[in-house]
């Protein structure tokens, strides 16, 4: 995919908005600047900003909203491990970097040369100037290889990465504004009849 | 437990199922004293919204007593007796802290959110017994119920006052209440109200109660529309008269300044509209008959305005759209922001300002629900409003 230059563009939306979105726009840390899919979205979370980062820095909290994630082993600083749930029972792991961290505003994130699906992410928070809370934008980029195991890899991802992403991030606001993820699971949350 | 659950188009059953339990902070496991059909229990009976399965539990009208409260809930007792909101609320994202409730961003589990997203732009809030659209939860129509965000939903009644009176605050009294709100009623207007069901005769006490000079109801059940002359509004069976015509010469030729469309769309008659509706939603060309308000738009005065509380679901044809902006109307529609309206409406029932029991026809045993359902659904002329009451044979 080759980059827009800036006259070529004529619309004030994030990059996720373009009917043919572009990673390289996205500011993100990519393996290879012209090539994977890019996903992404906005939220509005009726909390502060630095609640909200503080919560996403300790990547150990992840797993609590991100549905795929089994676990994130953070190893210092920088550096850690993710195990995520694939199709069928399989696990799929990769060592993960953070790229960049301004605190209360920004954290990205990129997985390490040796990962079977690269993949890297960045995470915005703002402030609003109305008055609702924090805008929260979450961008990922992610590079299924090619064949066979680029289809488990993308199931792996989830359904579809989008959704995924979009479920994933709702889970994030729902939690961080009302202290529980909502559920309807049966039998417990919601009982049926079988 | 026993509950009344969904089996198909026009199969409900009372069936055992496991009970609820508390699963996150907020929740209240509620015992269930008594619970109503509504007029939108009869779009899943008729199985004309999409989103359900096999083994729902349906009801969202419904009252108890606490049973159990979760962590997060510092606001309940056990021992308390609630009425429930049929929309599932946080209380605390942007749509929540503007008081509009039936919009909460959070109640929809986010699994079920993206039919709702891809259907309307944005998802819709939570409902119990509502579909797997709106969230997926077990309605009210059982022996017992989990009360997600039961701090935010559920309004404490006092002890003294019978269930009937105020079980109606979960949907159909605050529903008719907001469909007269929402018609910002000025001194001297005319409301037309079409449809004499539960939420229409409480839009049309509604509209009087809050300075309509006139209410005019139309409907084609003589027992409906004599509910609704007892209540203060004049009539119009449809099947006798020309109903816009009935309007325009009954206002002097002004037309009503303000309509309701307490129908819906299920709305009857054999006209060609209707007639090519119900063939294009049987072939699902489109899932929506407006009938109803088609003829509203039309009857309208020119600036007037129309409150839509009657339910659709998707799409509608030959939506008069050219009327609407020539004669400059307002529309306000929605899911009704129960938890904002309630507490002013439990005032007005103890006042002795709002009659709330008059429309109960049928007074039923939860067993005897898929009958209810049925004569609920065949005989709208005797069967306005009916309460079913849980037996706990299990407990």
């Amino acid at each position: 995919m080759t980059k827009r230059s800036p006259q070529d563009i004529h619309s004030d939306a994030p990059p996720t908005a373009f009917k043919d979105p572009n990673p390289s726009e996205a500011a993100l840390a990519t393996h290879d600047d012209d090539s994977g899919d890019l996903i992404g979205r906005t939220v509005t979370i009726n909390a502060p900003r630095q609640a909200l980062y503080a919560f996403w820095r300790d990547l150990r909290n992840l797993p609590l909203f991100m549905e795929n994630i089994e676990s994130v082993q953070v190893f210092d600083e920088r550096r850690s491990h993710w195990i995520v749930n694939g199709p069928a029972g399989s696990t799929v792991e990769w060592d993960s970097v953070i790229t960049e961290d301004i605190p209360g505003e920004v954290l990205a994130w990129s997985s390490t040369d040796k990962a079977e699906v690269p993949n890297s992410g960045r995470i915005e928070f703002r402030d609003t100037r109305n008055g609702r809370g924090t805008q929260v934008t979450v961008h990922l980029v992610y590079d299924p290889p090619v064949g066979k195991l680029g289809k488990a890899v993308a199931k792996l991802f989830g359904r579809e990465p989008n959704i995924q992403a979009r479920q994933d991030l709702r889970r994030f606001k729902q939690l961080m504004e009302t202290g529980e993820i909502p559920t309807s699971e049966p039998p417990a949350a919601a009982p049926r009849a079988d | 437990m026993r509950a009344l659950t969904w089996q198909g188009k026009h199969d409900v059953r009372v069936e055992t199922v496991p009970d609820p339990q508390i699963v996150n902070p907020r929740d209240a496991i509620i015992r269930i004293t008594s619970t109503a059909i509504c007029g939108s229990d009869l779009h899943l009976y008729d199985h004309t919204i999409p989103g359900m399965k096999h083994g729902d539990i349906l009801g969202h009208e419904f009252m108890g007593e606490v049973v159990e409260v979760g962590s997060g809930n510092k606001k309940l007792k056990i021992g308390q007796r609630v009425v429930v909101p049929f929309v599932i609320a946080c209380g605390k994202c942007f749509f929540c802290q503007k008081q509009q409730f039936a919009a909460c961003d959070n109640s929809n589990p986010a699994d079920k959110s993206d039919p709702s997203e891809i259907a309307y732009g944005y998802p819709m809030a939570a409902a119990f017994g509502y579909s797997h659209l709106t969230g997926g939860y077990a309605g009210g129509q059982a022996e017992f119920a989990r009360v997600p965000y039961s701090d935010v939903g559920p309004i404490v009644v006092p002890d003294g006052i019978e269930d009937e009176k105020v079980l109606f605050l979960s949907d159909i009294l605050p529903t008719g209440w907001m469909a007269a709100v929402n018609c910002d009623i000025e001194p001297g207007d005319v409301v037309a109200v079409w449809g004499c069901g539960p939420v229409g005769l409480f839009a049309i006490q509604s509209a009087l109660l809050l300075g309509a000079h006139r209410v005019i109801a139309i409907d084609h059940h003589p027992r409906r529309l004599a509910l609704a002359r007892a209540l203060g509004a004049e009539v119009l069976d449809f099947e006798e008269v020309k109903v816009r015509e009935a309007l325009a010469e009954m206002t002097g030729g002004i037309g009503p300044d303000a309509c309701i469309d307490a129908v819906g769309m299920e709305s009857h008659g054999m006209t060609v509209d209707n007639m090519l509706d119900h063939v294009k939603v049987a072939t699902f060309m489109a899932t929506d008959r407006v009938h109803a308000l088609r003829q509203v738009i039309l009857a309208t005065r020119k600036g007037g305005r129309i409150s839509i509380p009657g339910v659709y679901g998707g799409v509608a044809d030959k939506f008069p759209i050219g009327a609407l902006m020539e004669k400059g109307l307002q529309i306000k529609s929605g899911q009704t922001h129960v938890q904002r309206f309630m507490p002013e409406l439990l005032d007005l029932i103890l006042d002795g300002k709002l009659d709330t029991t008059f429309l109960i026809s049928h007074r039923l045993d939860l067993e005897d629900a898929p009958e209810g359902y049925k004569n609920f659904k065949e005989k709208q002329n005797e069967y306005t409003k009916v309460v079913l009451k849980p037996r706990y044979t299990r407990h």
